[in-house]
C-alpha cells in the first residue's frame, strides 16, 4: 500500500463525485429528502382522536365524565349527537374514530352505587389505531371510576384506599412516548445503509464500463490502494450525512442526544467501512453499475426497514425470521444509535454490536480486495 | 532479470489465448529488440487487441508464454506494469478531469517523484500541444488531443517498452502524422513501441511488422522484406479509361488472379508478370483500349497483405468469419 497512489485515486475520486450532480444528489439530498419526509410521516403516536358523543342522560355526573375525554391530549370531540345513524355515518366519513354512548340512567346508577356500564363504538378498519384509542378510553375511564369509588366511600366512612393497589407506571428513556425519538435514531441507520452501499457501487462498475479500468490494471496500482482510495470519498459523504442528520434531529425534530456524541461518531465510522465496502464489493463483482445498483437497493433497502427492528419489532417476528435479521448490519446499527440516542449506554453494553459490525466491515473489505483482479476476465 | 540475458525487449513462445471454442491467438512466436517500432497489423478481430492485453499482464494467456522486458507474462505481471506504458483503444482518460488532473492521477499512480513531477506534467502538455487547454476538461478535447493526452499519461513515468493499441483510431491525418513523429522520438531514445494499426500507411513507419490473421502470425519482416519476399505473385499497374470495364476484361486472363481498382488506376496480381503485360496490352487493345502501358511494379504493403489473407483463405478450408 503505498500512500502516493492512494492520494491520487481518493483525489481523483473526489473530483468525480464533486463534477456529477447525480452523486452529489444522491449522497447527500437525497438522505436529507427521506429524513425529512419520515421524521414527519412516520409517527406510531395515536393523538387527539377525533371523538362523537351521545350523551342520553344529560346530567351533570355525565357531562363531567365526558368531560374527562375532551380535557385529555388523546381525545378531541368533534360532535355530540342523538341518533345511531349519525355515528355510523361519522364513521364511515373518518370524521370520527370513536363514539361514546352514555346510558339515560348513567348519573342514576352512579349515586346510587351501583355499576354503570358506557358503550364504546369504534372503526375497527384501522386496528392499530384503534387499539391505541381504546387503550385510551380505558385509561380515562378507569380513572374516573376510581375517583368516584373514593366519592363514594368518602361519603360513606369507609376507607376505600385500604387494599387499593397504586400502580404508577415509570416510563424510562422516552419518558413522553413520543414514537419520533424512537424511529429518528433508527432512520439515520437505515438512510446510512442504503445510500452509502448504493454509492460506492457504482465506482468501480463505472470504471469498467468506460473503458478506464483496462488503463488503470496496466499500471503498478494494486486492488488494495484503489479500494481504498475509492473509499475515502464516500467516507466523507458518509461523515457529512451523519452530522446533518444529527443537526436535524437536534433542530428541527428535538430528538434529544442522550450520549456521547464522540461514541456515535466513533460507531458510525466503523458501520460506514462495512457499509461502503459492501457497495463496493457489489461493484467489484458484477462490473455493471445498473445491475450493481439494483443489488445494491436490493440487499440494502428492505432489509434495513423491515428486518433491522426500525419500525417492526424484531421480536413480533416469526422465530426463522428473527434467525435472520441476526445477519442483517443494519440490525446493530438501529441498536447501537437508539442505545446512544436514547439510553445514554457507552460502549461496555454495545461492544457486541459494535464487534460485530467491525468483523462485518472486516470480512466485506477483505471479500471486496480478494475480489478485485488485475485482469480482464 | 531485465531482459538483459535476451537482448529481447518482448518474447513471444507459442502465446495461445482461446474464448471457450473460439481461438483468439493461436501459438504466436515473435521476438521484438529493444528500441524498435514494431507494427502489429491484421483485421478487426484478428487477435491483435487480444495479444497486446496478455503482453501488458492483463489478460491470463491459455497456453505458452512472453516475456516482456525479461519478466514473465503468467508470473510476473505486476513486475511488467512497472516497466510498460499500456495506451487502449479507448484513449480511457477521465473526461469529467481537466488536462492537468488526468496527468496529476497518473503521475500519483506512477509515484514520479515530487522533484521530477512538473518536469513531466510540463512534457506532457507541451508534447500534446495542451498548454491553452491545461485547465479544460478533457471531455471537449478532440480526438488528437485526447490521443496525446492518453500517450502523455502512459509514459509519465518513462517506462521502456509502450503498448499502443489501434492508437490513431479515429484522430484526423495530421494528428496522425504528428503522432508519429512523436513515436519516432521515443524510438530514437531507445524506447520499444509495440504498436498495432489497419493503417497501411503507418505500417510503412514501423522498423518491422507482423501479420496477423485469424489468430496466426502469417508474415513477419521489414516493410522493404514484406514487399518484396513475402509474395509468391507479382503485381502489374496501369492506367486505363472505364477501368471497371477493363477489370472484367483482364480477369478473364489465364495467369491472372484478381484486379482491383487503386487510385486512378488498376492493380493486376498475377502469376507471372513478364508473361501477363503482353497478354493484358494485347487483350485491352483488342477492347479498343489505347496508351495503357501495363508495367509491374514493387507491391504496396497493401497489396501484400490482401495477397496473404486471399491466400491464406484459400488454403484453409473457409471457416466462419468471428470477429471479437
Amino acid at each position: 500500500m503505498k500512500y502516493q497512489r492512494i492520494k491520487a485515486v481518493a483525489k481523483k475520486e473526489f473530483l468525480h463525485v464533486i463534477r456529477d450532480p447525480r452523486s452529489l444528489m444522491m449522497g447527500l439530498a437525497i438522505p436529507m429528502l427521506l429524513l425529512f419526509l419520515f421524521g414527519y410521516a412516520l409517527t406510531l403516536d395515536v393523538d387527539r382522536v377525533p371523538l362523537m358523543v351521545w350523551d342520553q342522560s344529560n346530567t351533570p355526573a355525565s357531562r363531567d365524565f365526558v368531560s374527562r375525554f375532551a380535557g385529555s391530549r388523546y381525545f378531541s370531540l368533534q360532535e355530540t349527537t342523538d341518533n345511531y345513524r349519525e355515528i355510523e355515518r361519522a364513521i364511515d366519513r373518518r370524521d370520527t374514530l370513536i363514539a361514546l354512548i352514555i346510558p339515560a340512567d348513567f348519573a342514576r346508577r352512579i349515586e346510587t352505587g351501583h355499576r354503570a356500564e358506557v358503550q364504546a363504538i369504534l372503526d375497527g378498519s384501522d386496528s392499530n389505531t384503534a387499539t391505541i384509542a381504546l387503550g385510551y378510553a380505558d385509561a380515562v375511564t378507569r380513572g374516573y371510576s376510581q375517583e368516584v369509588v373514593l366519592e363514594h366511600a368518602r361519603r360513606t366512612g369507609t376507607d376505600a384506599t385500604i387494599g387499593q393497589l397504586d400502580v404508577r407506571p415509570r416510563i424510562w428513556f422516552n419518558s413522553d412516548m413520543i414514537s419520533r425519538n424512537y424511529i429518528f435514531p433508527g432512520l439515520i441507520a437505515v438512510i446510512m445503509m442504503v445510500i452509502t452501499a448504493l454509492l460506492t457501487s457504482l465506482t468501480v462498475a463505472r470504471e469498467w464500463e468506460t473503458g478506464t479500468m483496462e488503463q488503470l490494471i496496466s499500471t503498478p496500482l494494486t486492488g488494495p490502494e484503489l479500494i481504498t482510495g475509492k473509499l475515502v470519498p464516500y467516507f466523507t459523504i458518509g461523515i457529512i450525512d451523519l452530522i446533518l442528520s444529527v443537526l436535524v434531529g437536534e433542530f428541527f425534530f428535538d430528538i434529544p442526544l442522550r450520549g456521547s456524541l464522540w461514541l456515535l461518531f466513533g460507531m458510525s465510522l466503523v458501520f460506514l467501512v462495512g457499509a461502503l465496502s459492501l457497495g463496493m464489493l457489489i461493484s467489484i463483482v458484477t462490473k455493471n453499475q445498473r445491475m450493481a445498483s439494483q443489488l445494491a437497493i436490493v440487499s440494502t433497502m428492505l432489509p434495513a426497514f423491515l428486518l433491522s427492528g426500525f419500525i417492526f419489532p424484531i421480536e413480533n417476528m416469526p422465530l426463522p425470521i428473527q434467525g435472520i435479521t441476526h445477519i442483517i448490519t443494519a440490525r446493530y446499527f438501529v441498536t447501537i444509535l437508539r442505545g446512544i440516542y436514547l439510553k445514554e449506554v457507552g460502549i461496555d453494553v454495545l461492544a457486541p454490536e459494535a464487534g460485530f459490525l467491525a468483523v462485518f466491515g472486516g470480512v466485506v473489505i477483505t471479500l471486496a480486495i480478494r475480489k478485485f483482479r488485475k485482469k480482464i476476465v | 532479470m531485465n531482459g538483459t540475458e535476451t537482448g529481447y525487449a518482448v518474447t513471444l513462445t507459442d502465446l495461445s489465448k482461446r474464448f471457450g471454442d473460439f481461438v483468439a491467438v493461436d501459438r504466436l512466436n515473435l521476438q521484438v529488440g529493444r528500441g524498435e517500432i514494431f507494427g502489429f497489423l491484421g483485421p478487426n478481430g484478428a487477435g491483435k487487441s487480444t495479444t497486446i492485453r496478455m503482453l501488458c499482464g492483463i489478460l491470463p494467456p491459455s497456453g505458452g508464454s512472453g516475456t516482456v522486458a525479461g519478466f514473465d507474462i503468467g508470473k510476473d505481471a505486476e513486475e511488467i506494469k512497472k516497466n510498460i506504458g499500456y495506451m487502449s483503444q479507448k484513449f480511457s482518460l477521465y473526461e469529467d478531469l481537466t488536462v492537468e488532473e488526468n496527468i496529476d492521477f497518473y503521475s500519483g499512480i506512477y509515484r514520479i517523484p515530487a522533484i521530477k513531477k512538473r518536469e513531466r506534467k510540463e512534457w506532457v502538455i507541451e508534447m500534446a500541444g495542451l498548454r491553452e487547454h491545461r485547465s479544460s476538461r478533457t471531455a471537449i478535447l478532440s480526438g488528437g488531443w485526447k490521443q496525446r493526452l492518453a500517450l502523455g499519461c502512459a509514459i509519465l513515468h518513462e517506462p521502456p517498452i509502450i503498448f499502443l493499441d489501434e492508437p490513431t483510431s479515429g484522430v484526423d491525418p495530421i494528428s496522425r502524422r504528428n503522432f508519429w513523429d512523436l513515436i519516432y522520438h521515443l524510438a530514437g531514445q531507445g524506447v520499444t513501441v509495440f504498436v498495432t494499426t489497419h493503417y497501411m500507411d503507418e505500417a510503412e513507419y514501423c522498423d518491422r511488422l507482423g501479420l496477423i490473421y485469424r489468430g496466426e502470425l502469417i508474415a513477419l519482416g521489414t516493410p522493404e522484406e514484406l514487399k518484396t519476399h513475402q509474395m509468391t505473385e507479382e503485381i502489374v499497374e496501369l492506367f486505363c479509361d472505364h477501368p471497371q470495364d477493363a477489370m472484367g476484361l483482364i480477369e478473364e486472363l489465364p495467369g491472372v488472379r484478381h484486379a482491383a481498382l487503386f487510385g486512378r488506376g488498376l492493380h493486376v496480381v498475377v502469376e507471372r508478370a513478364a508473361a501477363a503485360v503482353p497478354a493484358i496490352e494485347r487483350k485491352l487493345a483488342d477492347a479498343g483500349y489505347t496508351a495503357v502501358q501495363p508495367e509491374r511494379i514493387i507491391p504496396s504493403l497493401e497489396d501484400v497483405f490482401v495477397s496473404l489473407i486471399e491466400a491464406r483463405d484459400r488454403q484453409e478450408a473457409p471457416q466462419g468469419e468471428f470477429s471479437r
